[in-house]
């Protein structure tokens, strides 16, 4: 078993298997702040799969995604509280 | 020798993100999955992106690396506060056993702000 298959059969489901149980808690969530943070969990799990995909497809440029995802997420999280504050505040 | 290294690394990193996951659909209260999905999951994204610049052995792909590396480490909590503020703001509730509320009545409901002092416009009977 090389890394490869290691990634493919180990890591790989793993991962899936995670952004599943957050999805649960995106679908189902109590509050609107519940799915703004599952939304930045899954984003954030997406740049971990882009790495692996990464190693897997021997491809660096799928590096840049992840750095630009890394972006969105950030940037969706602070819009999402900043427009959640300002919501509560204008009622 | 990195094959090993690789081995180690990604397992911790899958481990930690699962420990996440599971955490955030656990955990009873907002505050509290806030709190586990900005800390393990910022540990396990880093020892995945690390395998990634180990396995490249490249100059700018790990300089790349460190980058994204350091701009989770540097962005994850400054959004996990913005959005605990933010909901704290609009009344999502504790958890119903958790102890004590630092923040109860110390923030002005109109303005915003954090003030040290008891708001007296709120009642709060306990201080």
């Amino acid at each position: 078993m090389n890394v490869h298959d290691f990634l493919y059969y180990v890591i790989l489901p793993t991962l899936t298997l995670s952004v599943l149980l957050v999805f649960y808690r995106f679908l189902r969530g109590p509050s609107l702040s519940d799915r703004v943070v599952a939304l930045d969990l899954l984003i954030t799990i997406g740049i971990g799969i882009i790495a692996v995909y990464a190693i897997l497809t021997n491809q660096s440029s799928f590096l840049d995604i992840a750095m630009i995802l890394a972006l969105i997420a950030f940037l969706g999280t602070v819009a999402f509280s900043y427009y959640l504050e300002k919501r509560e505040k204008n009622e | 020798m990195s094959d090993i290294l690789i081995y180690i690394l990604s397992t911790l990193g899958a481990l930690f993100i699962l420990l996440a996951a599971v955490g955030f659909v656990r955990m009873p209260d907002l505050y509290l999955r806030i709190s586990v999905t900005t800390k393990a999951a910022t540990l396990g994204i880093g020892l995945l992106l690390a395998c990634t610049g180990i396995y490249f052995h490249t100059g700018s792909i790990t300089t790349r690396v460190l980058a994204i590396i350091f701009f989770i480490i540097l962005t994850a909590p400054v959004g996990a506060h913005l959005i605990g503020r933010a909901s704290y703001f609009i009344g999502v509730p504790l958890w119903k056993r958790s102890k004590v509320d630092h923040l109860k009545g110390k923030y002005k409901k109109h303005t915003h702000e954090l003030s040290s002092k008891q708001d007296p416009a709120q009642e709060t009977p306990s201080a």
